[in-house]
């Protein structure tokens, strides 16, 4: 196994804020990780700092010998990292099928020209693309809701479409930004077995934060406890809910 | 209700649905072809209108109703069409080349303005683009050598390959003319829609933080956007140009930026069918208003501000009762007949969510 993606002392300051300080922890191939941690512990500004909506103060973040810092937002898509995000950002306005097939946006490989007078060649890369957003819709069973708006579908099934546009894009990296929350007792064993398969079937390495302990110690390799920006635990699901640093983060001192 | 058994990946790219649509469509055209036989002089003309109008719509909704980017600066781009067109064939190009050049001239520049004005978001983007028209008036005064500043041009007449075209002697040709670049613009659209880019310009338009998660750089598919759609209105504008024969600086005015916003939101935002609505209501309203006042026998009387006073009350009632505009309503009666009688009142009814990420700047 090789390291795929290393963060090296990455500190992130808004104004006095310190979101996120001097944090280093390196996600390795194959394995699913997850962030766990308090409410603001800067869980989702480590996933932001990845996606380079922000900007780190101080550090480095490499993710298979690129340096992350030297890309924008839409050449770490390139790079073959996708994401969801905590409040779900589908397109509202166009049906799942469209949304996962903007998924495929990065394998685009037809320009402006070609695709205005509909060239055979871009309906062959539509055929294409089509075929693996297919195989996304198999994997996640949203064959029912593939011609219908997203405007109009339940949360539980929104969810689920983030993530298969995530997928459509045959990432190597899965960032997932609480992937369970608001999803009822059964939609999260779903995404249990899910992000199971993500990894040993299509051996995608996922990284995750996630609140639900019972999906993290279920699916997860390695854990990394944050509280205030700054790690506090390390380890598997068992050493790291044991960690009496932890405890004292989420119940306080005194507890343990 | 017709329901589309597909079999293939293909039935969800083709053009056309299924037959039926396709012989909706291919009837309309056959239709318009034809029209020239059947209407007399003044309708054609007020057809040809109609269909300037929507090339131009078709212009500012792949930026509006696509890309999400209100621009109110259309109108300098309908200029800048229109003047480049007509210089050009006056430096003895022919049309056919005259006429691709000017919007792709257009596109070009409409791309370099847009560099800049692309990190203006919503209304900041509309007051900016305000100015282009604003500017445009004056531009074209300044460049008087060029323009012939407040006296104004005169279109030439258009030739291809020998045959003579002009808007009054043989307002047929000058039709079709107009038909054969509408109906080249709209499957340009269409095709876009359907194929990776027309996808990025609505993952753009809903959702910037995650477009650019999936890897569609923001600023470039907007100045894109920006790029397409002055082109196509550059097209509308030279064509504008021939249509009214002679134009001076005030003819493009920002009333015209005004009026095609006004016009996409009325036919409905996002919808090729949109830009078609909106221009019928924008190119027949003031001869409707001043038949209405011949027939109450108020022909004489000159009523200032009528015209967009009505306009404007058009615009509110449609904001109000019919959000997705014409063609939301088009839409809605459509269904109602197909699931007749199984049609519920609430079934338009818009669906809530607050569920947008607090947006990360």
């Amino acid at each position: 196994m090789s390291t795929l993606l290393e963060i090296n002392n990455a500190t992130l300051k808004f104004g006095g804020v310190v979101a996120v300080n001097d944090l280093t922890f390196s996600v390795e191939e194959g394995e699913v990780y997850a962030i766990v941690g308090p409410n603001g512990a800067g869980k989702s500004t480590v996933f932001n700092l990845i996606s380079r909506f922000y900007d780190p103060y101080a550090g480095s973040l490499t993710f298979d010998g690129h340096n992350l810092l030297d890309r924008n937002a839409d050449a770490v898509a390139d790079l073959g990292i996708a994401r969801t995000f905590q409040n779900i950002e589908l397109f509202d306005h166009a049906t799942v099928l469209q949304n996962l097939l903007v998924g495929r946006h990065r394998h685009r490989n037809t320009n402006l020209v070609q695709e205005m007078l509909f060239t055979p060649k871009v309906r062959r890369e539509e055929k294409r693309h089509r075929e693996a957003v297919e195989e996304v819709i198999d994997f996640l069973d949203l064959q029912p809701y593939r011609d219908k708006m997203i405007a109009g579908l339940p949360y539980g099934v929104r969810k689920v479409v983030e993530l298969g546009r995530a997928l459509a894009s045959g990432p190597r990296l899965l960032l997932l930004d609480e992937p369970a929350s608001g999803l009822s007792v059964e939609e999260t064993q779903d995404m249990r077995w899910w992000i199971d398969d993500i990894r040993k079937q299509m051996g995608i390495t996922v990284l995750m934060v996630e609140h639900d302990m019972g999906l993290v110690s279920g699916v997860s390799d390695r854990v990394l406890a944050l509280a205030d920006g700054a790690k506090l635990a390390e380890g598997t699901p068992q050493q790291v809910q044991s960690d009496p640093a932890v405890i004292e983060a989420y119940l306080g001192a005194g507890a343990a | 209700m017709r329901i589309h058994f597909k079999t293939s990946y293909n039935h969800d790219i083709r053009l056309f649905p299924d037959w039926w649509s396709f012989l909706v469509y291919a009837t309309l055209i056959v239709i318009a072809v034809v029209l020239p036989w059947v209407l007399d002089d003044f309708f054609l003309g007020e057809v040809t209108n109609v269909l300037i109008w929507a090339i131009a719509g078709l212009g500012l909704m792949l930026l509006t109703g696509q890309t999400g980017q209100a621009s109110l600066g259309h109108a300098a781009f309908l200029a800048l069409g229109c003047y480049s067109c007509i210089i050009f064939m006056e430096q003895g190009w022919p049309f056919l080349i005259a006429f691709p050049a000017a919007g792709i001239l257009t596109g070009v520049v409409g791309t370099i303005i847009a560099i800049p004005a692309i990190r203006l978001h919503g209304i900041y983007l509309a007051i900016a683009t305000i100015a282009l028209s604003i500017l445009a008036d004056d531009i074209i005064v300044l460049m008087e050598p060029i323009t012939d500043g407040v006296s104004g041009k005169f279109a030439p007449m258009i030739t291809i390959f020998g045959i003579e075209i002009e808007r009054w002697t043989t307002p047929d040709r000058f039709y079709w003319l107009v038909l054969a670049v509408t109906i080249l613009c709209t499957l340009g659209y269409r095709n876009l829609l359907r194929s990776p880019l027309g996808r990025a310009f609505a993952a753009v338009r809903d959702s910037e933080v995650s477009a650019s998660a999936m890897g569609v750089h923001i600023a470039r598919a907007k100045a894109v956007a920006f790029g397409i759609s002055c082109a196509i209105t550059g097209l509308a504008g030279a064509l504008m140009g021939f249509y009214a024969g002679a134009f001076n600086n005030e003819t493009f005015s920002i009333v015209i930026s005004i009026t095609l916003l006004m016009m996409i939101v009325i036919g409905g935002l996002g919808s090729i069918h949109g830009a078609f609505f909106g221009a019928v209501v924008v190119a027949f309203l003031p001869q409707f208003l001043s038949m209405t006042k011949d027939f109450v026998g108020g022909g004489s009387v000159a009523i200032p501000g009528l015209e967009t006073g009505v306009f404007g009350m058009i615009l509110i009632l449609f904001i109000l009762f019919e959000p997705m505009g014409i063609y939301g309503r088009w839409m809605k009666i459509r269904i109602w007949f197909e699931l007749f009688p199984f049609a519920r009142k609430d079934m338009f009814k818009r669906q809530k969510s607050y569920l947008k990420t607090e947006r990360l700047r």
